[in-house]
Parts: structure tokens; C-alpha cells; sequence
């Protein structure tokens, strides 16, 4: 079978999968819809919690930016795991305790104010909408590159089958869903990684491969010997390049951590199980599960950088049989060519390809004495790398197939949790919660299933427009929910004496601030061209303390923080019963009368 | 019961602040402040704070969350404050 039919196959038994959970798990009520019957045994809604969680972003883009960051990718691989500690210490439990359905419920009750509650609404839907869109940019990308569609017909591909079963399924379906994808998508992601780690190091255990020598038999180092061929071309040295600067990683990983612990569609996860206790638990599994994929991934990366440099440097540098012809690159190349995302330009035209830093002084003069013209890899993009991954070690055609069948898995999984957290936002909050409360709970699933496909119409037209690449626009996601979210539910908690003013101006002025510093760069709700309006006379990125765009959201929580206690300082304390509330959500004790609501 | 209930958050706090500083210490810690240094400290093929940034701090945030979940659970019944 040639690799087209096979990736048909495995895709479209996945998808057939997919909807047959979903026929067999449709929701009959609004607790069904928003939180599976609140029935979910914690090991399962861990596993169902890392695909929610784990997106194309961790899937498709995150081996890319570690192949290319080296060590300051770290930034990523820390941010997106230990979240996961915040959330099971600070919040997990105790909003599982509270036991209601949506995260602007929580604030709504606690902050008793209907104001408190469409801030946080509006904040939930800034930082899921911008998260969709890398979503859906990542299905576009891969049904694009592998069942040669259009990017926008493998785009609406991917709404079809998460409206089926997103819609009939609400919460339900997910995460049986979900659960199906994870084992999809693990089993897609670890499987090259064995085979990748296999060949260069000899050792089967990819996070073994990593720390360990090569298989070539020269006894090096693997990542020895990474730093060297990136070294010798130019590049930054893979296992010490930093992101920016050491204040920038600390800051970046921080709003990672505290975005993760912030993101609704994770939080609301944690409504689904049965007890306090499970909810403490459960993201100890989320974790488990997640590290899988998260510790395998700096492997893939390095390993993939350095298949990557081989492929086309196969040689000491400056010999010029060293340089791969390009009339003989591997298929892989010229059908990545093809999508646009990896760009060959013969600049001296020798019919070779020269790989290597020209924006390094002295590699370039070196360069210039090879006769070299600059660097001849004019773009490689960072979201190829898992997907040529199997190619470029040529892996055989049904691993690149559940490769494929993988990185859809992912974004499926996490678009479908997003969309629903959107939807939920809506019907419950702003429907029930504040235009109709009378709502009859029949109305009110059918208005989440209307909000449903509303929520996926939005995130297909901007997938159409998509701002900057996946893991990019993601970053945003978590700085806006660092900003805005976190810090309100955690001094919901933890400090009772915050109240309804504190916790508003509190969200309002760190989701601004956060705005405004990525709008400053990007563009205004990221359209091109009017990023300049914001900008002043000498203007740089990162200007504030060297902090980038995607590393703001700490600095926003930070604002969030303080102006939420300086403002409850100065007004009316909490009333009383507000305080018990606060008492009594701190004790796991009574939860499960607290399932009926 | 007012005062049982202040001892146990109490005692829930301490546990939280010592996790957190643990928590702190193997990634923004050994992972990034200190990985220079400790690159020094070879682990296999890598660098200890290189080790840490990418592997290391991953499998100690699983143990910390473990590790919070059973003494919450025994705190929970010395307490008693459990569910059911």
C-alpha cells in the first residue's frame, strides 16, 4: 500500500472511532453536557485531562522549538508540566468542592457580583479563542501535507468531526473521546521517538537516548556531538542557547505555569470526578500522562535536529562533496518544499545546499572562503520537524501514518475541551446565569449545543486568518488566562478577604495590561498593520526588561495581584456569608451534596 | 470546631509552602538560575542543570503532587474532614 492509502486508513478509522464514542455517549442532561455527571474515575479523567491539555502546539510544534531553542526550550517543557503542581496544591480540589459547573460560576458566587462573573467570562473567552486558533491551524497543516487537501478543507474536515461529537456529547463525549485520543496520540508520538533513538544511540528508551552515546561507534555523546555539528555551522550551542536571557526564561516559564493552572478548559476537567480527594489526585495522573510525551520530546527534538543537520551537511564542513546535491535530496524534502515550510533557494549556485548561520560574523566570513552565499535553507519551520520526523529517519510509511493520525488526535482533543469550556461560558453564564435563569434545563442544553457549533464557526473563521505559527499564538493563550484568571480563583481561596471590587479591577487590569503589551507587538486583536498604533517613537520588542510578548502574562498576574488586594484594602470587606463560603470550600467535607446543583 | 478547622488549613499551608519551595528549587532553581553551575555535573551524556531544565524537574513536580494527595488524604481523617 502506498503511504496515501495507508494514512487514509489509519486516519479514517480514528475518526470512525471518535464518532462512535461520541453516538454511544451523548449527553441527556446539563450536567452531562457541562461535566460528565460529575462520574469520571480519576485515572480516566487524568488520561482524558492530558489530551484536553496536550494540543498540536505539544504535539506538532514543541519537539520543533526544542530542535531549534536547545536548552532555552526548556522554558516550555517546565511552563507546560508544572502548572500541573499549582493547580492540584491551589486549586483542583477546592474548586471541585465549590461543585458547580463553569470557572465564572466560581467567581460569580465568591465575589457575589453578576459583573465579576462576564469579566471572567470575557477573559475566558479571550484566552480559549486565541488558543483555538493554533488548533485549528495545526489540522489545517496536517491534513494539508498528508492527505494532500487544501489547508482549508482539511480545516473544515476537522470542525465536522469535532462539531459531531462536541456537539452531541458535550463534557460526556469529550472525554471518552478524549481518552481514545490520548492512546492515539501517545502511541504516535512515543513510536518514532523509539526508533529515532534507536538508530543515533542505540538505546530503545528515548529519555535514555538522550543522556546517552551515539550508535555510530565514534563513543560521543549524543549531545556532545549535537553541539558540535550546530556549533561548526554557526549555530547557537544546543545544550547552553538561552531564550531570550535567563530573566526572560524564568518570567516565560512562570506565565506557562501559571497559565496552565489559570486555562478553564483544564480547570473544569477537575469538575468531572466524583470527590475532593479524586480531584487531588486526578491531575497527579494528568501529569503521569503527560510527562510521557513531555520527557520523550526533548529527545525527539535534539535527535531530530541532528538527523535534520546530517541530512544535509553529510560531511566536515567547508568540503564541498560535504554539501548534499540537491538533485538527490530524500522525497521528504521536496514534498515539505511542496506545503511551503521548508524553502531551498541555490544562492551560489553550485546545485548544493549550504545549511548554516550567516548571521554568525565569523561563520560567515568562513562561509565566504568556501565559496558559500549565504544560508541556503531559507525557511524551515519549526512545526515540521514531528512530522517529517519519521521521514527523516526513514521510518516506514505506517508510522508517518499514525504520526498523521496522532497530530490531528491532539488538536482535536484540545479543541473540543476548549470549545466546550467556550460554550459553556455562554449558556450557562451568560444565559442562564444572567439573561434567563428561569431556563428549563431542556432549553438550556439546547443552548449550549447552539453556543457549541457558535463557538466552532469562530474558531474555524479564525483558523482561516490564523495569526503567527501554533505553539506562538498558544503562548498568548496562557499569558491572557496568567493574567486574568489564576489570581482571582486563588485569592478566591486563599485570602478571604478580597472582595468584589478587588477581584474585578483585578482581572481588568491584567488582562489589559497583558493585551496591550502583545498588541503592541502583534497588531490589534493580532491584525496586521495596526500594531504601529500602540507603538511610540523608538519602539522595540520586548521592551520591558527584555521580557518577550509570550513570557508577559507573569508580570500581568503580578499587576492582577496587587491591584486586587490595594483596592479590597481600601473598600468594604466581603459580607459575612461570603467568608463562610470561603471556610467551607477549604474542607473537603459535604462535597458530594454539593453534586446535586 | 471553629479552631480544628483553623489547624487544619494550617497544617495544609505548611505542607503547601514546603512543596512549592521544592517546587521552585528543581525548575526555576536547578533548571534555570543554577544550571550553568551545575552543568559542571555530568548526567550521561548531559548536564545536570540541563538534565533538570528538560527531564529532572518533570518527574519531581509527579512525586509532589502524589506526595500532596496522601498526606491531604491522612490529614483529611486526623481531622476529620473527609468526604462520606
Amino acid at each position: 500500500m502506498d503511504l496515501n492509502t495507508i494514512t487514509y486508513t489509519v486516519v479514517g478509522a480514528t475518526f470512525l472511532l471518535y464518532i462512535g464514542i461520541a453516538l454511544w455517549a451523548r449527553a441527556g442532561t446539563t450536567g452531562e453536557f457541562y461535566v460528565a455527571g460529575k462520574g469520571i474515575h480519576p485515572v480516566a479523567n487524568g488520561m482524558a485531562t492530558a489530551a484536553d491539555w496536550m494540543s498540536a502546539a505539544s504535539f506538532i510544534s514543541m519537539a520543533g522549538l526544542i530542535a531549534f531553542n536547545g536548552y532555552g526550550a526548556s522554558v516550555f517543557l517546565m511552563g507546560w508540566t508544572g502548572g500541573y503542581v499549582l493547580l492540584a496544591l491551589l486549586l483542583a480540589p477546592y474548586l471541585r468542592k465549590f461543585g458547580k459547573f463553569t470557572v465564572p460560576e466560581f467567581i460569580g458566587e465568591r465575589f457575589y457580583s453578576q459583573t465579576a462573573r462576564l469579566v471572567a467570562v470575557i477573559c475566558l473567552i479571550l484566552a480559549s479563542v486565541t488558543y483555538v486558533i493554533g488548533q485549528m491551524k495545526g489540522i489545517g497543516v496536517a491534513f494539508s501535507r498528508f492527505l494532500e487537501t487544501s489547508y482549508e478543507m482539511g480545516l473544515f474536515i476537522g470542525m465536522g468531526i469535532v462539531f459531531v461529537y462536541a456537539v452531541l456529547g458535550g463534557m460526556k463525549g469529550i472525554t471518552y473521546t478524549q481518552i481514545a485520543q490520548y492512546v492515539v496520540l501517545i502511541f504516535a508520538y512515543t513510536i518514532p521517538a523509539v526508533f529515532i533513538s534507536m538508530n543515533l544511540t542505540g538505546n530503545p528508551i528515548p529519555q535514555l537516548g538522550l543522556i546517552g552515546t551515539m550508535a555510530d561507534g565514534s563513543g560521543m555523546d549524543m549531545m556532545a556531538k549535537l553541539d558540535q555539528v550546530v556549533t561548526d555551522l554557526g549555530f547557537a550551542q544546543y545544550s547552553e542557547q538561552v531564550m531570550g536571557s535567563k530573566l526572560n526564561m524564568f518570567v516565560y516559564t512562570l506565565s506557562l505555569m501559571i497559565g496552565t493552572a489559570g486555562l478553564p478548559h483544564v480547570i473544569i476537567r477537575f469538575f468531572t470526578v466524583p470527590k475532593v480527594k479524586d480531584a487531588r489526585s486526578s491531575a497527579g495522573w494528568a501529569l503521569v500522562f503527560i510527562a510521557i510525551l513531555y520527557t520523550t520530546a526533548p529527545a525527539v527534538g535534539s535527535m531530530a535536529r541532528l538527523n535534520l543537520m546530517n541530512t544535509i551537511q553529510t560531511g566536515p564542513v567547508g568540503e564541498v562533496t560535504a554539501n548534499v546535491e540537491y538533485a538527490k535530496v530524500p522525497d521528504w524534502f521536496r514534498k515539505w518544499e511542496a506545503t511551503g515550510l521548508l524553502q531551498y533557494e541555490d544562492k551560489n549556485g553550485d546545485g548544493r545546499i549550504q545549511y548554516y548561520n550567516d548571521k554568525n560574523a565569523e561563520m560567515a566570513k568562513k562561509a565566504e572562503s568556501y565559496g558559500w552565499k549565504g544560508n541556503e535553507m531559507v525557511k524551515v519551520d519549526n512545526d515540521i520537524m514531528v512530522l517529517a520526523n519519521p521521514e527523516i529517519a526513514r521510518l516506514p510509511n505506517w508510522v508517518i501514518a499514525i504520526v498523521v493520525a496522532g497530530g490531528l488526535a491532539a488538536a482535536l482533543s484540545t479543541a473540543a475541551g476548549l470549545l466546550l469550556a467556550i460554550a459553556s461560558a455562554v449558556s450557562h453564564d451568560v444565559i442562564k446565569g444572567m439573561i434567563n435563569p428561569n431556563i428549563s434545563e431542556k432549553s438550556e442544553l439546547l443552548a449550549s449545543r447552539v453556543s457549541m457549533v457558535g463557538a466552532i464557526a469562530l474558531a474555524g473563521y479564525f483558523g482561516l486568518h490564523p495569526p503567527g505559527f501554533a505553539a506562538g499564538t498558544v503562548a498568548i493563550a496562557f499569558g491572557l488566562a496568567a493574567a486574568s484568571i489564576f489570581p482571582v480563583l486563588m485569592m478566591g481561596i486563599f485570602n478571604k478577604k478580597v472582595n468584589r471590587a478587588g477581584a474585578i479591577w483585578g482581572m481588568i487590569s491584567g488582562i489589559t495590561v497583558t493585551m496591550l503589551y502583545v498588541f503592541q507587538e502583534k497588531g490589534i486583536f493580532f491584525i496586521p498593520g495596526t500594531a504601529d498604533v500602540l507603538q511610540w517613537e523608538g519602539y522595540t520588542k520586548s521592551w520591558f526588561m527584555g521580557i518577550s510578548v509570550n513570557a508577559f502574562g507573569a508580570v500581568g498576574a503580578l499587576i492582577n495581584f496587587v491591584v486586587a488586594i490595594l483596592v479590597s484594602k481600601v473598600t468594604a470587606e466581603p459580607p459575612e456569608h461570603i467568608q463562610h463560603l470561603v471556610e467551607d470550600i477549604r474542607v473537603p467535607k459535604g462535597a458530594g451534596a454539593a453534586t446535586d446543583h | 470546631m471553629d479552631s480544628k478547622a483553623a489547624q487544619y488549613w494550617k497544617a495544609n499551608l505548611r505542607l503547601l509552602v514546603s512543596l512549592l519551595v521544592i517546587w521552585f528549587v528543581v525548575s526555576y532553581g536547578f533548571g534555570i538560575i543554577l544550571a550553568d553551575a551545575l552543568n559542571a555535573i555530568r548526567i550521561g551524556g548531559v548536564g545536570l542543570g540541563f538534565w533538570f531544565a528538560q527531564q529532572g524537574s518533570i518527574y519531581v513536580f509527579i512525586v509532589l503532587i502524589f506526595f500532596y494527595a496522601a498526606r491531604m488524604n491522612a490529614l483529611d481523617r486526623e481531622f476529620d474532614v473527609h468526604e462520606d
